[in-house]
């Protein structure tokens, strides 16, 4: 049994992926884990494709390469389905979660014969619910610890508003939205 | 009591530039080391430290007004990457041969072109003959603690020489990992208080600092510079001997990991190391006798100590992040050769080029590295004294 779980993000620029890896490190570490959450940087324009990973475990994380064979991914914009290939090197007892208003078996056929477990989320329709605007990280972030339950749910949603209240201290009017965006996502899965 | 945090490499350095509150940073911004002056300056204007901070119009200018700052008898440092460590070039060799014990935080990225903005050594390895003690880290805790002990090493009166505390850039700089901090209290009272002996805003002592020096001259201040880089040789044990007193995590001139029964070893410098670390344990499982030496300095070069340390092993691969287009090796495999040579060892010894322009350099690349040298050593297979690892197939 792998001790450290790995988690690979594919989003767009600008889309908050990275910010929401961090985020998840940020969580995990408040929960006594060990902890690596880093971008991989391309060209650095918004739109342009990137990844980014998290290792979270029990034991100090040595290992300073990018994450080939994780264990779950998130793929926060659907439009990289067809240019990029997400399921790659996915371990088939993992899962993979997709922020789409579409079904799981709908977005299947773009996955290149994944045979392990498929989840979808609609991180728009949940952001303009609760935020009355588009920003996918919160929810993508409520997602993948929902299906990887690296972190348990009750201590997630705790360590989260005390983020929140830390990050949006001159804000704190989206505290109350983020918190719902990220509930409303348990919920669902 | 140390203090739990998860930090990028980047925040971590920034932190301990905020414990030591330095008197003066001047700083022009540049990916990947940009967020280093920022969280500087945003700790000023919370009034969380009170350094003197100067934007300026390029690197070449923060390295002089560093320069200055330092001939004035304030602690003084920068940072930068890259381009900017170049434009850099001439003032590196004036922080030097001034004898200034500035600090330079560099957050190691290629050098164009083409324009990259990942890691490779190829600015600090550009550098290595500057004059500067050079200091690597493999994460951000070592980042953090090499930054807390730099100060204690270039003011030491044997030293009186420039530091540069380099980490690798974007994959410790902006990877957030663990990290274990120590208290305000205990930084301050480790690093002290800045007492040049002699500065130029001393009105008792009418000084110069950098004049024209006539052939009769120069090369003793070129004797004298170079004995101060041997001396800081035990000025970096002792310390870091404080620092293990304090902190509890001990450091010297390298890291040997499963090196005492190893019959194949790399040596290489950086975050790779921790890559390393992981394949050696791997292959340890499969029965491999398999170590590492990481080297943590790299100026001064302690080579009789390398070589103490390598001379049992029947194969040693040395792993280089920069070339050095002398069409034979790269910086690390050159001098490492010649310390082994110099000690009269005899093992086989291969030099290896990875990672350049942010290349991700993996656990199977080790494995292949492994499996070269075994093969070498035992099958007479035929390795390349000086090859690329990684390349796209």
């Amino acid at each position: 049994m792998k001790d450290t779980v790995e988690i690979r993000w594919h989003g767009r620029g600008g889309q908050g992926a990275k910010t929401a890896a961090l985020l998840l490190a940020d969580v995990a570490f408040s929960t006594g884990k060990y902890v690596q959450g880093f971008p991989e940087y391309g060209p650095e324009r918004m739109g342009a494709p990137i990844t980014a990973y998290n290792r979270i475990g029990s034991d100090r994380i040595r290992i300073h390469s990018n994450i080939y064979e994780p264990d779950y991914v998130v793929v926060v914009d659907e439009t990289l389905l067809e240019s990029v290939d997400v399921t790659a090197g996915l371990n088939p007892d993992g899962a993979i979660v997709i922020n789409s208003a579409k079904k799981p078996e709908e977005v299947k056929e773009h996955l290149r014969g994944y045979t392990g477990k498929v989840y979808t989320i609609d991180a728009r329709r949940i952001s303009v619910a609760a935020l009355g605007k588009y920003f996918p990280n919160s929810p993508m972030l409520a997602a993948i610890v929902a299906i990887s339950g690296v972190i348990d749910r009750a201590t997630f949603l705790k360590e989260m508003e005390n983020s929140y209240k830390h990050k949006f201290a001159k804000k704190p009017d989206v505290i109350e939205g983020n918190m719902q965006a990220l509930k409303m996502v348990l919920q669902e899965l | 009591m140390a203090i739990r945090e998860r930090l990028s490499g980047n925040e971590a350095v920034s932190y301990a530039i905020k414990q030591i509150n330095p008197d003066v940073m001047p700083a022009f911004p540049i990916t990947p080391s940009t967020e280093i002056p920022q969280y500087v300056s945003t700790y000023i204007s919370n009034g969380e430290m009170d350094t003197e901070f100067i934007p300026v119009e390029s690197e070449h200018s923060s390295m002089s007004a560093t320069i200055g700052a330092s001939a004035a008898g304030a602690r003084a440092l920068t940072a930068t990457s890259s381009c900017g460590l170049a434009l850099m070039w001439e003032e590196l060799y004036v922080a030097a041969s001034n004898r200034l014990p500035v600090v330079l935080a560099l957050v190691n990225r290629a050098l164009s072109g083409p324009i990259n903005i990942n890691c490779d050594h190829s600015d600090s390895m550009g550098a290595r003959d500057s004059g500067w003690i050079q200091i690597y880290a493999e994460n951000n805790q070592e980042a953090y603690d090499n930054f807390v002990q730099a100060y204690r090493i270039s003011e030491h009166k044997d030293v009186l020489l420039p530091v540069m505390i380099c980490q690798d850039g974007f994959i410790t700089s902006h990877g957030v990992e663990n990290i274990e901090l120590l208290e305000d209290e205990e930084v301050k009272n480790f690093v002290g208080e800045f007492n040049p002996e002699h500065y130029l805003l001393n009105t008792k002592e009418a000084m110069a600092v950098g004049p024209y020096a006539v052939s009769n001259y120069y090369m003793e201040s070129k004797k004298a510079q170079t004995e101060a880089m041997k001396n800081a040789k035990q000025v970096i044990l002792d310390v870091a001997e404080d620092f293990a007193k304090m902190s509890g995590r001990s450091y010297g001139f390298f890291e040997e990991y499963r090196l005492d029964d190893a019959e194949y070893a790399i040596v290489i410098i950086g975050s790779a190391a921790g890559t390393t670390k992981d394949a050696i344990d791997e292959m340890r499982n499969e029965g491999k006798k398999v170590g590492l030496l990481k080297i943590r300095v790299f100026r001064p070069f302690p080579e009789t100590e390398i070589a103490e340390a390598l001379k049992h092993l029947k194969g040693v691969a040395i792993l280089d992040r920069t070339d050095s287009f002398n069409a034979h090796g790269g910086p690390l495999g050159s001098e490492v050769t010649q310390a082994l040579f110099n000690a009269k060892c005899t093992m086989e010894v291969r030099n290896y080029i990875y990672g350049l322009g942010g290349r991700d350099f993996k656990v199977s690349d080790v494995k292949k590295v492994f499996e070269d040298m075994e093969g070498l050593v035992t099958e007479g297979k035929e390795v390349e004294q000086y090859q690329y690892i990684g390349l796209r197939g």
